[in-house]
């Protein structure tokens, strides 16, 4: 187990799980009760591979991200059970200070707003060379952090400027580089390209699709851009009010959506280029999580709600090589329950 | 808000700054000549005394320092004097105005100093103390402080602690600057004289601890809240390195501007507690000026705090931008 000055630990290996979630759950404290934004959740995510958790906003996707980290952005939010094995190792139980020597150094982080995540009065340099003292790597700093910018497609130069010298790209390329700065098994990109010009996103993406591949890192994408699945994901998850909806192979979720409400947001995408009948579409809004319907979260907004939706939590049923969380699928051919 | 970097040195700004300082300064000495010859009371009776004088004497005495001219000719006169390096000759303490001021003038900034250094290490510490845990005892002492820091006045606060400490313990002297009856040298005077000091920086640095404690905590509370400290959280940083490099640094600007903006109002403080510890600075000259009519010592009083309170200014300036890199003239 590494601690803060412990040797990186060997690259993983091809096909290894380095992230698995399993049954997490968040709340937050807020005036109108309890919220949990993460509810349940399990997925997984192996070495060399991109994986997708897309939803609406304020379907929990980010707050999943924050309880990898064990990080929130309110005191108020808290990760109250399941388990976060990173390459085998539940970070659940771990104190803040060994927490501390896994941010940024297993574990990176891309942001949404580039520019709001680094500090506007420290130099570039100075905030990557920080992360690599804090980490154990402050020797050769320098050398290194030259490397960073020049893999990220930024001059050295850079180094030495401060966050409002840099454009959104170049502030972007930077976050991507303080991510990758320590060789981390895991990246988590919290809409890495949503804040970002349209032509810069598509070269931040294929950027951050390159170095993936050639570090062979897992990476955890999270977007409501169901065009960013397509282009770089190799498995995704959906995410509504707090669960996870839907699971599958990125071509299998294209081609053929499980869930009424993963085919709602395809629907959403494609009616411009293939028209779908109307009913299709995803009318109402999330619902609110401090009184969430009771069944299945989904229901009050489906077209094809059934009694039993309204009544239980619709498990996970295998669908192909999809699992989807919808009673539609129950007794199914082919169709299986599991956890 | 955009402004173009680099464009000009940080030297450069500085030089326009002071040149544009000048007529500022040539406006400060119009006005606070015009205020002193419209305010009541004449110097000449100050300067003679109350015990009536030959009339014919009278005259002499305002003809030979030039008061029977008229109010123009006399601020014209004096600015020319002034542009020379003259600022005129004290009736009272029958001694050059710039001489007799610059005397004064040390004792009064060491005080003034002391007292801005003070402030600031413990409104800081008091600052960080209660803004990394939010409305706890802590949070709550601190802030009510602040609030009678706000309320008190210097003169009160001090004619409280001469009762205290000098009148009622006897831990520490009451006035003046140095004992006049012991004769101490090297350590011992210096010793001596930071015991004289102790009390009226106390009483001028109460305010100025309370305006940086509140600054400090709320400026510290909104920048901890923000985007980029989550980050640097993220990257691993110990909670120590965030506080104070990401998070201080950043809540810093503020905090410099105020405490550059508040140095004029010690300048006033310092008026009131040099007069009430007998503390012989500049501030207690300008309230005998004052008192004794004595009009060129006031007058230059006035020049050269007008001149400091413009340096300090630029200084904040300058300070500022070696703070904040996005700043830049």
């Amino acid at each position: 187990m590494s601690r803060a000055g412990a040797p990186p630990a060997a690259a993983p290996t091809a096909g290894e799980t380095v992230l698995e979630l399993r049954d997490l759950t968040t709340e937050i404290r807020s005036v109108r009760g309890l919220v949990r934004p993460v509810d349940a959740v399990s997925l997984r995510v192996r070495a060399g591979e991109v994986v997708g958790l897309v939803g609406e906003s304020g379907s929990g996707k980010s707050m999943t991200a924050f309880s990898v980290m064990r990080l929130f952005p309110t005191k108020a939010a808290r990760l109250v059970s399941g388990e976060v094995r990173l390459r085998g190792r539940d970070l659940v139980p771990l104190p803040q200070e060994a927490m501390r020597a896994v941010r940024g150094r297993e574990v990176g982080m891309i942001f949404q707003d580039p520019a709001s995540y680094l500090n506007p009065v420290l130099s570039v340099g100075r905030q990557l060379e920080q992360q690599l003292q804090a980490h154990a790597m402050g020797r050769g700093a320098r050398a290194r952090i030259a490397e960073l910018l020049r893999d990220v497609g930024l001059a050295s130069e850079i180094a030495g400027r401060y966050p409002h010298e840099l454009s959104g790209g170049q502030a972007q390329r930077v976050g991507i580089a303080s991510a990758l700065a320590c060789r981390p098994a895991l990246v988590i990109a919290d809409e890495p390209t949503t804040a970002l010009d349209v032509t810069i996103q598509a070269q931040v993406l294929r950027l951050m699709a390159r170095l993936q591949r050639e570090g062979g890192v897992a990476m955890l994408l999270i977007t409501h851009d169901l065009g960013v699945v397509a282009e770089v994901c190799d498995h995704v998850y959906v995410m509504y009010a707090g669960r996870i909806v839907e699971e599958a192979p990125v071509a299998s979720l294209f081609a053929a959506p499980q869930h009424p409400y993963t085919q709602g947001l395809l629907a959403g995408v494609l009616d411009l280029i293939e028209p779908k009948p109307i009913e299709v579409a995803i009318h109402g809004s999330v619902p609110d999580l401090a009184s969430p319907p009771p069944g299945c979260r989904f229901h009050p907004r489906c077209p094809h709600v059934m009694d039993v939706c309204r009544r239980e939590t619709p498990p996970h049923f295998e669908v192909g090589d999809a699992r989807a969380a919808c009673w539609l699928h129950d007794g199914a051919p082919g169709a299986e329950a599991t956890a | 808000m955009s402004r173009a970097r680099g464009s000009k040195a940080l030297g450069a700004f500085a030089l326009e700054r002071l040149l544009n300082a000048v007529p500022l300064v040539i406006g400060v000495i119009v006005i606070n000549f015009l205020l002193v010859s419209l305010a009541p009371g004449d110097p000449v009776t100050a300067l003679i005394g109350e015990f009536p004088a030959p009339p014919e004497y009278v005259e002499r005495v305002r003809a030979q320092y030039g008061l029977d001219r008229p109010v123009p000719e006399r601020m014209v006169r004096y600015l020319g004097s002034v542009v020379r390096g003259d600022l005129g000759f004290s009736f009272a303490n029958r001694q050059p105005v710039l001489e007799l001021v610059l005397e004064r003038l040390g004792r009064t900034l060491v005080l003034m100093i002391s007292t801005v250094v003070l402030a600031t290490i413990v409104g800081v510490v008091l600052g960080v103390w209660a803004a990394r845990r939010p409305h706890s005892g802590v949070d709550r002492g601190a802030t009510g402080f602040a609030l009678a820091g706000y309320s008190i006045p210097e003169f009160w606060l001090g004619q409280i602690l001469i009762l205290v400490f000098a009148v009622g313990l006897g831990w520490l002297p009451a006035g003046g600057f140095r004992s006049i009856r012991a004769d101490y040298v090297g350590w011992a005077a210096v010793v001596d004289q930071a015991r004289h000091m102790i009390l009226p920086m106390l009483a001028l640095s109460f305010r100025y601890m309370a305006i940086t404690t509140r600054l400090t905590r709320a400026s510290l509370l909104e920048v901890m809240n923000s985007d980029y400290i989550l980050a640097s959280r993220a990257r691993g940083l110990s909670e120590r390195r965030v506080l104070w490099e990401h998070g201080l640094r950043a809540a810093a600007l503020p905090i410099i501007t105020v405490i550059g903006y508040n140095f004029s109002f010690i300048v006033a403080g310092s008026a009131l507690v040099e007069t009430v510890f007998g503390w012989p600075g500049v501030g207690r000259l300008m309230y005998d000026s004052i008192f004794t009519r004595d009009y060129p010592v006031l007058l230059g009083i006035l020049l050269i705090v007008s001149i400091a309170v413009i340096l300090v200014n630029l200084l904040t300036d300058v300070a500022y931008a070696l703070f904040d890199p996005r700043v830049r003239y």
